[in-house]
């Protein structure tokens, strides 16, 4: 509590972002459901991964404010990402080898 | 470690006069030492009714066919037994209990960094356990599904699954939100000259741990809460008769619960790094290899968790992956050990009872490892799946490692928390009790086990019936000892002589604060100068100085 106060800059991000990340997430929101009514076989699933993967890092960065803060808590997401990622792996050593 | 500077009219934080009084100053503290306490009561009481249902299940199995209850009663209390076990004793108890007391002043703090969520954390431990309390009086019945409320039987039985599932959502909202507190303690509360490598070990360990607590701990959270959907309105994630895929759901749960048993057992091992160097006088040897294996324990932990599924359907090339994974996990553990048994060697050892409950935590946790090894190897695990020597092999590991030591951390903290000694001689003689009657109880469930006998059996075969009746009397055995174990520290509580600072000569910044502690642990937050075992370093000196302070 005593220490490492000085080390956090402020920072100020414009309604107009906030707006524009809310609506973007509607759209990818809006995109996933799309994209899961159409048959593209084998990457469907990719697919959705990775619009999933573009709106956590919208969430991520400009609303939880990570953009904006120390190297520390990059590193602490960071760590998260790549477990949850090692997870997913993992997992599908036996889904693919079925 | 540090000298420092505590005023001399010291009030210790049972008797300091705070906003609110009575009941009011405890339920409504903020004070990480109260919190523990609080948790302390909550978790032994727990930890007494999961005892209670273990040794009644016992009892069941003394005979062949009904001995005191139906099936349905006997497959809810394994249930019970596990779910309260786990959740509500085994996995909160050494950090909740531990961390809260001991964290914040062994890093040199007057708390944790956010001491309102870390009584929230407490409220939704209470609020998880009395949710599970009340699921067993509701109209389905206590749960009969098992602790790992297994697809598609969790969906289809008439129990209340729904229920205990929002329970141990509510209990892992709390695991989190202690990790957490944790983390953001051990990063931005060290005292001033307290770099990494100078942080006692069960810092490190707890620090591992909660990482494991945030990461987790979210996993089952949602993949129960799938469940909870999947009865109410019937998806099809994991019912395969809608197309949904049980074998999904039993990564998910594993996903959590594997690293679980680390959350279970790291913390463990922290306080055995804690009491060895202490009673052997000695420096703990490999203080970088403890640490580090910690994180490594907690990190490739992670990714063993296909072993709990090898018989389950997975592909073989997920098998032998996992099995892989699960040989390299021993290998931190197998670290561990050999530190604390080189610190002993040439030490000036005291047998005192926290010593020897880490000396029965190493004994029992060796075999609960290795057999875990046996359970790790593709081979032998078709044979032992769901038998009795799984059971015994996480009763070592779990009861044997984390219980064990949850008691051997309260008889080494006890003199710090409550100010009072106990009777030696008494807790020695129930130590060895528990170890007696725990080897009669799981050891011949090693060899029921490799036998045959299937793991939640209402019933067995005439060959069993030897080595149920010595399991079941090894159980009372067991209990017996528990009971004057806990018995001993009642009497300590309410006549033991008062302890002094340091009763056993340990190093770490809780042995320099009076016994109990003043609510803000230090007058002077110190300046650490050394590493935390650093026998060399006398501090004897100052210890004497500021014990006649306070006496």
């Amino acid at each position: 509590m005593q220490q490492n106060n000085e080390s956090h800059k402020p920072h100020i991000v414009g309604y107009a972002t906030y707006i524009f990340v809310w609506l973007s997430l509607l759209a990818l929101t809006a995109v996933t459901v799309t994209v899961a009514g159409i048959n593209f076989g084998g990457i469907t699933l990719l697919i959705a991964i990775v619009i999933a993967i573009v709106k956590s890092s919208l969430v991520l960065n400009i609303f939880m404010h990570i953009k904006f803060d120390d190297v520390v808590f990059k590193v602490f997401v960071g760590i998260a990402v790549l477990t949850l990622t090692a997870v997913f792996v993992f997992t599908f050593f036996d889904y693919l080898s079925r | 470690m540090a000298n420092h500077v505590i005023a001399e009219n010291y009030v210790d934080f049972y008797k300091e006069k705070g906003k609110h009084t009575g009941l009011g100053a405890w339920l409504l503290t903020t004070d990480h030492k109260r919190i523990g306490i609080m948790y302390l009561v909550a978790i032994v009481t727990f930890f007494l009714v999961g005892a209670t249902l273990g040794f009644l299940m016992r009892l069941e199995m003394l005979s062949r066919g009904r001995t005191i209850m139906d099936p349905q009663t006997y497959n809810s209390l394994f249930t019970l037994h596990g779910l309260i076990m786990i959740f509500l004793f085994i996995i909160p108890g050494i950090p909740g209990v531990f961390g809260n007391f001991f964290l914040p002043i062994m890093l040199g703090a007057k708390d944790v960094a956010f001491p309102r969520l870390n009584l929230l954390s407490w409220y939704l431990y209470i609020s998880g356990g009395l949710f599970a309390v009340v699921s067993v009086f509701l109209k389905g019945g206590p749960i009969d599904t098992g602790w790992t409320f297994y697809v598609p039987y969790s969906i289809r039985t008439g129990t209340d699954v729904s229920w205990m599932i929002l329970a141990a959502f509510i209990l892992g909202l709390s695991s989190i939100i202690t990790g957490l507190n944790f983390i953001t303690t051990i990063h931005r509360l060290r005292a001033p000259g307290m770099g990494w490598f100078k942080m006692p070990l069960f810092a490190w360990a707890l620090y591992a741990t909660a990482w494991i607590q945030l990461i987790a701990t979210p996993v089952v959270g949602i993949t129960l809460a799938l469940v909870a959907v999947e009865r109410l309105i019937g998806i099809g994630l994991f019912d395969p008769s809608l197309g949904g895929d049980p074998i999904l759901y039993q990564h998910l749960f594993w996903i959590y619960a594997h690293p679980a048993v680390y959350i279970m057992i790291l913390p463990a091992m922290g306080v055995v790094s804690e009491i060895i160097p202490t009673f052997a006088h000695r420096t703990i040897f490999g203080y970088k290899a403890i640490a580090i294996s910690s994180l490594a324990i907690a990190f490739v932990g992670y990714f063993v968790w296909g072993h709990h599924m090898f018989s389950s359907g997975m592909s073989d090339t997920a098998r032998w992956i996992f099995s892989l994974t699960t040989f390299l996990v021993a290998l931190p553990s197998g670290v561990k050990v050999f530190n604390w048994v080189a610190t002993l060697y040439k030490g000036s050892i005291e047998l005192g009872t926290p010593l020897l409950f880490c000396m029965a935590f190493i004994f029992l946790f060796s075999i609960g490892g290795l057999t875990g090894l046996v359970l790790g190897a593709l081979a032998t695990d078709i044979h032992l799946t769901d038998t009795y020597f799984v059971v015994a092999h996480f009763h070592f590991v779990v009861f044997g490692g984390g219980g064990f030591i949850f008691f051997g951390a309260l008889h080494y903290w006890f003199p710090k928390m409550f100010g009072k000694t106990y009777n030696e001689k008494v807790s020695k003689a129930a130590l060895g009790t528990m170890v007696i009657g725990f080897m009669l109880l799981y050891f011949t469930m090693f060899i029921l086990g490799y036998e045959g006998m299937p793991r939640r059996y209402y019933d067995y075969l005439p060959q069993f019936a030897t080595l149920h009746i010595v399991a079941t009397v090894g159980s009372w055995i067991l209990v017996g000892g528990i009971l004057v174990m806990i018995g001993n520290l009642l009497v300590a509580l309410k006549k033991g002589k008062k302890a002094s600072m340091n009763p056993w000569g340990g190093r770490t910044l809780e042995w320099t604060v009076p016994s109990p502690p003043p609510v803000e642990n230090f007058e002077e937050i110190p300046v650490i100068t050394h590493g935390p075992y650093d026998y060399e370093y006398n501090i004897n000196g100052d210890s004497d100085k500021m014990e006649e302070n306070y006496h």
